[in-house]
């Protein structure tokens, strides 16, 4: 069978990130592993970081939260509101982390198109500055939180032997 | 300062003629007047898009009086292209997972289907 195609990101303007990727099922199918808790729990965590919370509050106004955990028991938890649902072909949230990664709140924009069975998700991540793009671009989650409490680490070592 | 030069970088190359500038620059040095012959534009603007670019770093411009070559500068592309290239990677392994999980979701349908099915056959008289 082929492979689903494989994802394409570009830095868009000024302060987009777009993301382009083929799934091997029908719209219906990727908008509900977008939206439905239980099924986003199963891949939305980065790498390390399962999800230990999923709440959805599909409808516009509503909100999202999520929780993920990472491999020392730190909890990484981010969400938004709900601002254009229209299913399955579009999905528009605004998205903010609790523990400040960038600057400001991104707005993601989720369009789903199928085409004899597949579906390509094109998702536009607008955020509130060049600074803040570039600064996601620079320090994706996993390293960048990583890299923090590593650096906690270091400094609660000094502290202690010191 | 690398935030700047990544700012910088991506400006630079958010323009369609600028990346085209830069796509025969890859290809070799050359002249300004050169480089100008494939555009629907005139020199001067150009020049400014050139002038975009050599104060992104991409290219630099050769001093000699009349002649004034252009090349390619390939580090700050190679680092704006790392910093995509980890975010894309982080965002793969995600959807990868999403691809396993569309899966299960298609083996799931079938299994229903066929049960359906089944149950259909046994109502028949």
């Amino acid at each position: 069978m082929e492979k689903a195609g494989a994802l394409k990101v570009v830095a868009s303007g000024e302060r987009e990130i777009m993301m382009t990727r083929e799934f091997d099922a029908p719209r219906e199918m990727v908008f509900d592993a977008l939206t439905r808790p239980e099924l986003i729990m199963r891949w939305l965590g980065p790498r390390d970081w399962p999800l230990v919370s999923c709440e959805v509050g599909l409808r516009v106004g509503g909100e999202y939260r999520f929780v993920a955990r990472g491999p020392n028991g730190e909890e990484m938890g981010w969400g938004g509101v709900y601002r254009e649902i229209v299913q399955p072909e579009r999905i528009v949230t605004t998205e903010v982390f609790d523990d400040v990664w960038y600057a400001g709140e991104a707005l993601v924009t989720a369009e789903l198109t199928e085409r004899g069975g597949r579906t390509t998700l094109v998702t536009t991540i607008l955020y509130e500055s060049r600074e803040a793009r570039d600064s996601v671009l620079k320090s994706p989650m996993e390293s960048g939180v990583a890299e923090g409490y590593e650096r906690l680490d270091e400094l609660l070592a000094s502290a202690r032997s010191g | 300062m690398q935030a700047d030069t990544l700012s910088t970088t991506f400006a630079a190359l958010a323009d369609p003629t600028r990346r085209a500038l830069l796509a025969r620059l890859a290809l070799g040095e050359t002249s300004v007047k050169e480089l100008a012959k494939p555009f629907d534009m005139s020199l001067p603007a150009i020049s400014k898009h050139l002038k975009v670019l050599e104060k992104a770093g991409l290219i630099a411009r050769g001093r000699k009086a009349q002649w004034r070559p252009c090349r390619i500068e390939a580090q700050p592309l190679a680092e704006a292209n790392e910093w995509l290239e980890r975010y894309r990677q982080f965002w793969e392994e995600r959807f990868q997972r999403l691809d396993a999980v569309l899966e299960e979701m298609k083996a799931e349908q079938g299994h229903s289907m066929k049960h359906r099915g089944e149950e259909w056959k046994k109502r028949e008289p």
